[in-house]
């Protein structure tokens, strides 16, 4: 018997083409099993080949997700492998986005058996996780032992078409299914045995978690905005020259509040991203590319806005978690509130 | 950071180049912009054409502010 086939994605970066000036790269195939495949061929074992690693530059996925899913579908179908394996991501978000429109595109389209890895964090993980296998990871390449662990064996398990396990089991993230098994006790004696630890204060697992849709509903539309006040937020990085708050380029701790008065225009002299993970030239050239500036300037002279707030706030969103951003989001919603904003152009790189 | 400003009671257009994402974390009014380096900008065209096409871009988050929407919307 032959062995089994897999074929693994990765991006530019592991696939050791280089960092973010090639996250533009469009779909490529190397025969050849790199960076993290190493890892995985030596956890799946010698019964498994990795025939080829698919690759594709971040930005062009995330600017093209449309034509490089099917150009890298064409590409993995050449080599009809048994199991398609993406990442790991961990909290590298364009990664995580096209590990699981990938992965997805596989298993529905070419019906492979196929899954990803990444962390819980990942917008990749919302987007996909109703509809693949993904492996929690943490949320740095540091994990990646720890993540090839439960990748290979879950992996070769849906090769194998057997029975997967609970989320717990198996070491992937919820994907909100619900299965039917028989128990010793009966419904409402596990309801009551909940209750009573519930009121003693006791850990209880609920049987049916309430889904977290924390959404929050649009606000009014405004009614005149030649009238209004319009504040500009960005999560792109946008900061005055030399970065005077030290915003981390990635995970930020904070966020910048920075006055407009007398800025026109964005140059290469006054404003600068702070944003790590995509290349920051053509923001260094002109920040207005992140952050508007010239045109509500513009806008505000002809009367199109009634003004453009005094202040603009920032943060990097790079692997920034969901905790901080609300912290930041909350601050400056109350900020802005405070000083009679009327309207909010958020921006995101 | 949308969502905490939105529940602050203010309307926000969120101008995002991976709508996807924009859809999940929750944002309701959405303007699809260029590409990540570079949303409300393309360095292959004229300093003059690339203005044009930002403000093009501005006017559509302006619009979408003055827009009353039920839930999420995305302004092709």
């Amino acid at each position: 018997m032959g062995k089994i086939k897999v074929v693994h994605y990765v991006n530019q970066f592991f696939a050791g083409i280089g960092g973010e000036e090639k996250a533009d790269i469009k779909p490529e195939v190397r025969e050849e099993v790199l960076g993290p495949g190493l890892a995985l061929k030596a956890g799946l074992g010698d019964d498994v080949e990795i025939v080829a690693t698919v690759i594709c530059g971040d930005t062009y996925f995330g600017n093209n997700m449309e034509e490089a899913t099917g150009e890298l579908l064409d590409i993995i179908k050449k080599y009809e492998p048994d199991l398609f394996i993406a990442g790991p991501a961990f909290n590298a978000g364009r990664y995580g986005t096209a590990c699981g429109a990938i992965t997805e595109a596989v298993q529905n389209e070419l019906g492979i058996p196929a899954l990803t890895a990444m962390y819980e964090e990942n917008p990749g993980v919302d987007l996909y996780r109703k509809s693949v296998y993904i492996v929690a990871t943490k949320d740095s390449a540091a994990g990646m032992r720890d993540a090839v662990k439960k990748m290979a064996p879950l992996a070769l398990k849906l090769y194998r078409g057997e029975e997967i396990g609970s989320p717990e089991e198996e070491g992937y993230l919820e994907r909100g299914i619900r299965k039917n098994f028989f128990t010793d006790k009966r419904g409402s004696e596990r309801a009551v045995d909940m209750l009573l630890k519930k009121l003693a204060g006791e850990d209880y697992v609920t049987e049916f978690p309430m889904p977290d849709f924390d959404r929050v509903d649009p606000n009014p539309a405004v009614k005149d905005i030649t009238k209004a006040t319009v504040a500009i937020v960005t999560s792109g990085g946008a900061v005055p020259k030399g970065n005077p708050d030290h915003i981390e380029s990635s995970s930020a701790q904070r966020y910048g509040k920075y006055s407009l008065e007398g800025i026109y225009d964005f140059t290469p002299e006054n404003g600068e991203t702070a944003h790590g993970g995509y290349d920051p030239v053509y923001a260094n050239e002109d920040l207005d590319r992140v952050l508007p500036v010239d045109v509500m300037r513009d806008l505000e002279k002809e009367g199109k806005i009634g003004k453009l707030h005094e202040y603009w706030y920032a943060t990097v969103g790079n692997g920034t978690s969901v905790a901080s951003s609300m912290k930041f989001g909350e601050a400056i919603g109350k900020d802005l509130a405070a000083a009679g904003v009327d309207a909010v152009i958020l921006t995101s790189t | 950071m949308v969502k905490e400003i939105e529940r602050a009671g203010i309307p926000v257009v969120h101008m995002c180049t991976v709508v996807p994402i924009s859809l999940t974390v929750g944002a309701n009014r959405i303007v699809p912009t260029i590409a990540i380096p570079h949303p409300l900008g393309d360095p292959k065209l004229d300093a003059d054409e690339e203005k044009t096409l930002r403000r093009k871009l501005v006017e559509k988050a302006l619009d979408a502010l003055q827009t009353e929407v039920s839930g999420q919307t995305v302004f092709e």
